[in-house]
């Protein structure tokens, strides 16, 4: 039974990986991708792993590549700027907040270890199960994820500000 | 095995046939709420109290000429209804709709499934039934569909984020992502006399989680979508007949699953006076919670004018959003400071 779904699931995403570099039309390629990330949920179920499963639909299907049908959709218009309002005080909040911010990431770095959390059932502690990917992402593996959430943010306003450069 | 597969295969069967009557009964309830509201009078011709109109729009629909327009993308514009439909009829799935019943001498739990990340599931789900309404906005090649489905994708990314947000308040106090679990917690009474449910815990969070199921279905205040005064109808300007129909049935389940996931995270669920001992009063008191908020949507539909976009942008990004951040970050530290 497991073997018959990985089975199809596998030519599934190999399949539309391949049509989503076929094809010419970027509206069927950002399709095909969807198709992907559809069969590799389909194979985390198949290996016990639900809730990295809902969150690859809901993730990567359900938003990041709806923004990818979105620009596609774009294309095709002409460009309407919207006024952005500069608030120039900001910029003076941002570093005490962002000091803030890490004395008190320093602080949870140092007491993670002493934290008692509520005991999960044994069905929680299954690798793949909610409660345990939750209590090993914010106790063992806390520094790690952190950082990769300050890389993505990092990201995000780099190509920001990369993309709007000829403000100064 | 092959009985427990019966019984899904029975479940899966009458839930569908449920919902597809509801939603052609639900149209029926929308015109007369409306002709009540506004002082008019509503279908009752076809029928006792036009009762049969639905059976009569149905046949209608069906018999409609089914129109592709020439300059459309076929496959797209085909497949588009069908992306709408299908995700709506799959999420209805996870709800529990009861407690437990015997019949025929075998117990009966009144979902038809449960998966231990339930509530995730749905939520999935939600956000995949924008493709339906973007497909077809783009594949129509018409510039008040198009527009239409830009504007959906837009609202749905907007305010999804708030309603995630805003349910995992109830997440918190309940400890678990399966809503028969949710639903279950509830039962029970504070003082003797308050039912244990979350509303009055999280009445913030379910202020936040309706106003933005509101937008997430596309209904009036947040119809910006198919707003016909600039749009003609939105995305399904270009459909016809079933086509039509199925966008339309679409919306109806999409409403039908709100208020359901409503009911089950904050009113209760099947919870009410009496059902452990008359277990088929639990299906009663959820279709009755259900019918109400399901009634509360038409009437705020036929009260309140639409906002204009930017209104509702600001809304979802700079009101509901930060409200529904402050509400995890207050549920979470009074928990804490409690325990």
């Amino acid at each position: 039974m497991e073997r018959v779904l990985f089975i199809i699931f596998a030519a599934a995403a190999v399949g539309s990986a391949l049509n989503l570099i076929a094809q010419r039309n970027p509206m069927y390629s950002a399709l095909s991708l969807i198709g992907t990330l559809a069969s590799l949920s389909a194979l985390y179920v198949t290996l016990h792993a639900q809730f990295v499963a809902a969150m690859q639909i809901i993730v990567y299907a359900g938003a990041i590549m709806v923004l990818f049908v979105f620009v596609i959709m774009l294309l095709n218009l002409q460009e309407d700027q919207p006024r952005i309002e500069k608030q120039q005080w900001l910029r003076y909040l941002a570093v005490p907040f962002a000091a803030a911010l890490m004395a008190e990431a320093l602080y949870v770095f140092r007491n993670v270890k002493d934290i008692r959390l509520p005991a999960g059932s044994d069905s929680d502690r299954a690798v793949g199960a909610t409660w345990s990917i939750g209590t090993s992402l914010f106790t063992d593996y806390l520094l790690p994820f952190e950082v990769t959430s300050v890389l993505i943010l990092m990201a995000i306003v780099g190509a920001i500000v990369l993309a709007r450069r000829e403000d100064g | 095995m092959t009985s427990l597969l019966l019984e899904w295969l029975v479940k899966i069967a009458v839930v569908f046939a449920v919902l597809i009557t509801s939603v052609a009964y639900l149209s029926y309830m929308e015109r007369r709420v409306a002709g009540w509201i506004q002082i008019r009078v509503g279908p009752n011709r076809v029928g006792p109290f036009g009762l049969l109109q639905p059976l009569a729009d149905g046949l209608k629909f069906i018999f409609k000429e089914d129109i592709i327009p020439i300059k459309a993308n076929k496959l797209l514009y085909l497949a588009a209804p069908a992306a709408a439909i299908v995700p709506a009829l799959m999420t209805f799935i996870v709800i529990p709709y009861g407690s437990e019943i015997v019949l025929f001498g075998k117990q009966i739990a009144l979902h038809v499934t449960r998966i231990n990340v339930g509530l995730l599931y749905l939520l999935g789900l939600a956000s995949l039934s924008v493709y339906g309404i973007v497909l077809a906005g783009w594949s129509s090649n018409n510039k008040y569909s198009l527009m239409g489905g830009l504007r959906a994708s837009a609202q749905m990314i907007s305010y999804e984020l708030s309603l995630g947000m805003a349910i995992i308040g109830v997440l918190v106090l309940s400890g678990s992502l399966d809503l028969v679990n949710i639903a279950q917690s509830q039962s029970g009474y504070w003082f003797g006399f308050l039912p244990r449910w979350n509303i009055f815990l999280q009445p913030v969070g379910f202020i936040i989680f309706y106003i933005a199921a509101l937008a997430e279905t596309n209904r009036v205040p947040f119809d910006l979508p198919e707003a016909e005064a600039e749009l003609v109808a939105g995305y399904f300007t270009e459909y016809s007949s079933m086509k039509f129909a199925m966008f339309f049935m679409s919306e109806y389940l999409n409403l039908i699953t709100s208020c359901s996931l409503a009911v089950t995270l904050y009113f209760g669920g099947w919870n009410g006076p009496g059902v452990n001992s008359h277990p088929w009063l639990s299906l009663v008191y959820f279709l009755v919670k259900v019918f109400l908020l399901i009634f509360l949507f038409m009437w705020i539909r036929f009260t309140l004018p639409r906002f204009r976009y930017d209104q509702l942008m600001w809304l979802g990004w700079k009101f509901l959003l930060p409200l529904a951040i402050v509400n995890v970050v207050v549920t979470s530290t009074v928990l804490l400071l409690a325990s």
